[in-house]
């Protein structure tokens, strides 16, 4: 059986910074616009060593979202980041207005993302961005998995001519992927092959998926894991195939079960080859502030609930 | 202060302000829908920005250099088309077909539906801030042009007109002008009682003051001072400028000035005929 080698914890945000410093040092056109977070976002890297590319935009995420399609339509591309809370819904209409309409080259970066945000509690999670974003024509809805693929990914938007929302994750994750790693804007990801069931994840979930994917395939299950590094536009094609093979999905996100990855699923499943289907992620209520074991346990994203997900899922078939 | 402009001139600006607000009537009647008050109260600026301030070319409406122009209170985009049409952008004709589907003259402004449209906006308190991006893109780059902005009375009370004063005078935007169309009524009003006749934003000058910019308080229908006011700003150096254009909502049309039902009212046959007898005087002048 194979074991996923997962290597060192790298922090998303770190190499966030780092790219974006690298990328404003290569492109005249690359400017950082920071919504007094930059410390925490690690967009500092920016102000630190390549300050004329860094904005200061203060606290005031609605007239940020603006300025950036102001800037967009000089020729420049900016990377407008704040808490993805904050840019999901506080600058919504300014974004659907000034940047998804008119399709601008801006990139948003939500930074802490999902739910383990460093126990500030609900009002600075974001568990509904995904399923905000998706809805906007013209919109591109990234969710990296790891520090590589952040990279990668930050790299692909640049070339990008057009809006791109990224959501980070705060804390370290394990990194899944080498250096070779080849990201292309909405192409799923194969990471592991069986033929029970599959685990369709995006962002943070993958990583805890392919534990779930261990563990049950040392009980016997063999598993599929499929991650979803581009939610819009969605690789429909890899979702069918995966029902197609083995008959069964589960999804998981660290965002609500309503709207995101797991709604984008069931779209793409009812309508081209319905199977039995679970999604995990958070459940219809409201969130608190708490140690981040604790909350993957009490708001049922662990990888415990993956396993078990899968399981009943299997009895459905 | 050194302005430089001739009786003709003056007169071709009054001609024109005219020539739209009959433009504006004829196309609201004909579409059905639209506004009229605030396109007649902002229209005399326009003209002037689009006839004698800016630095534009409707044959080369997305020209890199071009200066700016971003018409934050977006629902009166009808004065905008109007004066877009007389400017030569695209055949005053095709106003007929403002509102219609498909048409480039979306009820407010698409950017991406019609060149020389340089933001999109109708959501109100957005356009301000973009406009502050584009000011901030030419300092960045070393471009020249500058932007223009006019904001609505009743749109200054969206916090974000705020936030981007903030964010102008902070970088020091003195190649951004921004217009207040301070024609002090709004769509129901103020008091909430639906006959309104407070203003929608108290102490404009002292606002804007207190958030580090010039300000310039001049009679907004009037097209030597408009012209002076942009000349004047051109001078000013170091901040952001706003021109607090003191105007009448529904202007040149006697029944329809400071009449806050016609903020965004079909005019019946009668009316029409009766709006476009005066603006024919008012053409005259």
């Amino acid at each position: 059986m194979k074991k996923t080698q997962l290597a060192e914890k790298t922090a998303m945000r770190d190499v966030f910074g780092e790219t974006l410093l690298n990328l404003s040092l290569e492109d005249e056109k690359v400017y950082a616009l920071d919504g007094d977070l930059a410390n925490s976002t690690k967009v500092d890297t920016v102000a630190s060593h390549n300050p004329e590319k860094f904005l200061q935009m203060g606290i005031a995420e609605q007239n940020m979202m603006s300025v950036a399609a102001g800037l967009a339509t000089t020729g420049l591309q900016p990377w407008a980041t704040t808490f993805a809370a904050f840019l999901s819904k506080r600058a919504i209409d300014q974004i659907q207005v000034q940047i998804a309409q008119p399709n601008l080259n801006v990139k948003m970066v939500g930074a802490y993302s999902g739910l383990l945000t460093g126990l500030t509690g609900k009002t600075h999670q974001a568990l509904e961005d995904i399923a905000i974003f998706r809805t906007l024509a013209n919109m591109v809805v990234l969710a990296p998995a790891d520090s590589v693929e952040v990279k990668k990914m930050m790299e692909a938007a640049h070339r990008y001519n057009g809006p791109v929302y990224m959501r980070l994750a705060r804390d370290p994750y394990p990194v899944i992927f080498g250096d070779d790693y080849q990201f292309e804007i909405g192409k799923a990801v194969l990471l592991r092959e069986g033929t029970d069931v599959t685990i369709i994840s995006t962002g943070t979930q993958t990583s805890r998926s392919l534990e779930a994917a261990d563990q049950l395939e040392w009980e016997g299950v063999s598993v599929s894991v499929v991650h979803m590094p581009t939610i819009k536009p969605l690789d429909k094609q890899a979702i069918i195939e995966a029902a197609e093979k083995t008959g069964a999905i589960v999804t998981t996100e660290e965002h609500s079960i309503y709207g995101g990855l797991g709604s984008a699923v069931a779209e793409v499943l009812v309508e081209e080859k319905p199977v039995p289907m679970l999604r995990v992620g958070v459940k219809d209520r409201n969130s608190e502030s708490g140690p981040n074991e604790e909350m993957l346990e009490k708001y049922e994203i662990s990888s415990r609930y993956i396993v078990k997900a899968a399981k009943e899922v299997l009895k459905k078939k | 202060m050194k302005i430089s402009f001739t009786e003709e001139k003056l007169d071709n600006l009054f001609k024109n302000a005219a020539e739209a607000r009959r433009l504006i009537i004829e196309t609201v009647h004909h579409a059905n829908a639209g506004h009229i008050g605030g396109p007649m109260s902002a229209v005399d600026v326009l003209v002037n920005l689009y006839f004698s301030e800016m630095n534009i070319d409707p044959e080369h409406p997305l020209a890199e250099n071009r200066d700016r122009f971003v018409l934050s209170k977006g629902h009166s985009a009808i004065g905008l088309y109007s004066v877009l049409a007389l400017r030569g952008y695209f055949p005053v004709e095709e106003l007929k077909t403002f509102d219609a589907l498909n048409s480039r003259l979306q009820a407010h402004p698409d950017m991406n539906a019609l060149p020389g449209l340089d933001m999109s906006t109708g959501s109100l308190g957005m356009g301000i801030s973009a406009a502050v991006g584009m000011a901030l893109g030419a300092k960045l780059q070393n471009k020249d042009f500058r932007t223009y902005c006019m904001i609505g009375d009743g749109e200054s009370q969206e916090g974000q007109v705020w936030e981007a004063a903030d964010v102008a005078s902070k970088y020091k935007l003195d190649n951004l002008v921004a217009i207040l169309d301070y024609n002090k009524l709004q769509q129901f009003g103020w008091d909430g009682k639906g006959e309104s006749r407070e203003t929608p934003v108290i102490d404009p000058e002292k606002r804007w003051e207190s958030f580090g910019w010039h300000v310039i308080s001049i009679d907004g229908h009037n097209p030597a001072e408009i012209t002076a006011a942009f000349s004047t700003a051109r001078e000013l150096s170091g901040k952001p400028t706003i021109i607090i254009a003191n105007t009448i909502k529904g202007k040149g049309v006697s029944f329809m000035e400071n009449a806050y039902l016609w903020h965004s009212r079909v005019p019946t046959d009668a009316e029409l005929k009766l709006a476009v007898q005066e603006l024919k005087v008012e053409e005259m002048r």
